[in-house]
């Protein structure tokens, strides 16, 4: 069997908030693992334990009880050799140049003056700030420090990405690039779990998606196999109907001359297509209505 | 060793970018040419008021920085945050604490020669000669700089700057008055007295043994034992000091 890239097994981690130690569960006997190569996505809402469980990982906090282990081994200063970090709003000294933030992580990492030297040309080029090598990050935008973490985190070309909300602060066009940056890792046999509230990209990028609440870890879905099971009913949309009192039960929404019809079933939703067009009517649309992964998490979040 | 320096180097840079190195630095300076004046305006031997002046004004400078600079060194990357990224790196907690700690020790190392070059060059200017003999008072300052710079990195471990700032100065005040006030109570008769002395006493570095500054300015003559006996207590202390923050730091959880 293949070790997982991380395995968290029973990790649970209580901060005490105040003087007399009023408790707050953040990690509530959180197990699950990531598979080499896949780009995992972890949802939650705010505060739920997602940044929490990144920082337990990359050993900035120590869990009450449990184990977590990375291709294996102990998640220690030799793992996270093989790990990249993103935090959530990356912070960096400002006092830095971007060429020099990089080189300085480079070091941290240690890498070779040569290797540095042919890589974080790369790296500036790859995350679009080529233009911006020599200006100080206390001049950069939201969105420009964004692409400096990212590159940051990718600076000794590690296995592992752990990206904390990589969309923040991104314009569209930086949020392609971010996607084509993750997907391209992908490709390199690279693993990536990043969380996000924007759904949609979950939906478009991951393999799996990985729900956390309360500390507590809801389940785990293969976004590609749920495209299929998500299919809650069939749409169809259509106009110049002489009767649509026929179809009472299934209408969904009417307008002057256009209706919406919702069917549960597929073989029904064709046969009503059919007859639409015999009895003169006309179909505008037609197709399959899914639960996004948005109704998805709404449901198990109960709120 | 390579990711120290890397931490080391960096904390340098940031420090040297500052402006309160800057700014304390000039003052600093200023003082000195103060002393200038001082030495016009008293009765008796100018030079001896300089070097006085002089001294005085490169440990206390000293001191302010080590203090300014020090406290804000770990906690001011917790509070912007910058330390999940750098601990996130492959680099264990004492790294990175001892880079911090040795960047600082640069950047004070800076400053007293610095101060040093100007004292020597207004000496030189009084007198037409460099008063060598005057490193018998610089080096113990540096250590007891050491010392401090090590209670402030202390303290920044888990208080607030602002607070840390506060204990560190206390450290450093008791440090200088408790073997004057373990002395004075001693011919007292009051016993609780007399522990609350030694309490002070073993538990605050005892920082006047570093000051070797009048017997220098005097040319009284300093046994090479009492000199290195100093120097030695100094770096026990800041070793232990040091030891003792990286203990706090090391179970902290970097939330």
């Amino acid at each position: 069997m293949i070790e997982p890239a991380i395995s968290f097994n029973r990790v649970s981690k209580t901060y005490r908030t105040g003087f007399w130690g009023k408790s707050f569960i953040a990690l509530d006997d959180l197990s699950f693992e990531v598979r080499r190569g896949e780009i995992l996505g972890y949802l939650g809402p705010n505060g739920s334990g997602k940044t929490t469980t990144f920082k337990v990982l990359l050993d900035l906090i120590r869990p009450d009880t449990g184990s977590i282990t990375v291709f294996g081994g102990p998640a220690d200063q030799q793992a996270r050799e093989r790990i990249g970090f993103l935090p959530e709003n990356p912070y960096f000294y400002m006092y830095l140049t971007a060429a020099e933030s990089l080189h300085f992580h480079g070091r941290l990492r240690g890498m070779s003056r040569d290797e540095r030297k042919s890589r974080i040309p790369e790296l500036l080029h790859l995350v679009g700030l080529d233009h911006a090598e020599g200006r100080a990050l206390r001049k950069f935008s939201r969105g420009m420090l964004q692409r400096i973490g990212i590159a940051q985190a990718m600076v000794n070309d590690p296995d592992i990405l752990i990206l904390d909300e990589p969309m923040s602060g991104l314009d569209p066009s930086g949020r392609k690039q971010m996607r084509d940056i993750i997907l391209g890792c992908r490709d390199l046999g690279k693993t990536v779990v990043f969380s996000s509230h924007i759904l949609s990209d979950v939906e478009v990028m991951c393999d799996r998606a990985a729900m956390i609440r309360q500390g507590k870890l809801q389940g785990i879905v293969q976004v590609g196999e749920m495209l299929d099971s998500r299919i809650t009913h069939w749409e169809i949309s259509c106009t110049n109907l002489p009767d649509a009192s026929r179809y009472a039960g299934c209408i969904a929404q009417q307008t002057k001359n256009q209706l919406l019809l919702k069917v549960g079933d597929e073989a029904e939703a064709k046969n009503m297509m059919w007859d639409i067009e015999q009895s003169g009517g006309r179909v505008l649309s037609f197709g399959p209505l899914r639960t996004s992964l948005e109704d998805l998490f709404i449901n198990q979040s109960g709120e | 060793m390579q990711k120290i320096v890397a931490i080391a180097l960096n904390t340098f840079r940031e420090s040297i970018r500052d402006r309160v190195f800057y700014s304390l630095l000039a003052f600093a300076l200023i003082m000195l040419a103060f002393s200038l004046v001082l030495g016009y305006l008293t009765v008796g031997d100018e030079i001896k008021i300089i070097k006085d002046f002089g001294l005085a004004a490169i440990s206390l400078f000293g001191v302010l920085i080590a203090i300014f600079v020090g406290i804000s060194l770990v906690y001011k990357e917790m509070e912007k945050r910058t330390i999940y990224v750098i601990l996130a790196n492959p680099i264990s907690r004492y790294q990175f604490v001892l880079g911090k700690y040795l960047g600082l020790s640069l950047t004070l190392l800076v400053e007293v020669v610095v101060m040093t070059a100007g004292l020597f060059a207004l000496c030189y200017l009084k007198q037409q000669a460099i008063p060598w003999d005057l490193f018998t008072a610089i080096v113990p300052i540096w250590f007891e700089l050491q010392l401090i710079l090590a209670v402030a990195l202390l303290f920044s471990t888990f208080v607030s700057p602002f607070l840390s700032g506060l204990c560190t100065l206390a450290v450093f005040i008791i440090g200088h008055l408790t073997l004057d006030f373990k002395q004075l109570v001693a011919n007292l008769d009051s016993s609780p007295l007399k522990m609350t002395a030694d309490v002070l006493y073993y538990t605050f570095p005892n920082l006047e043994i570093l000051n070797f500054k009048a017997r220098v300015v005097h040319g009284v003559d300093i046994a090479l034992a009492d000199f290195l006996f100093s120097l030695a207590y100094a770096s026990c202390y800041t070793i232990m000091i040091l030891a003792l923050a990286l203990f706090i730091f090391n179970r902290r959880d970097i939330r």
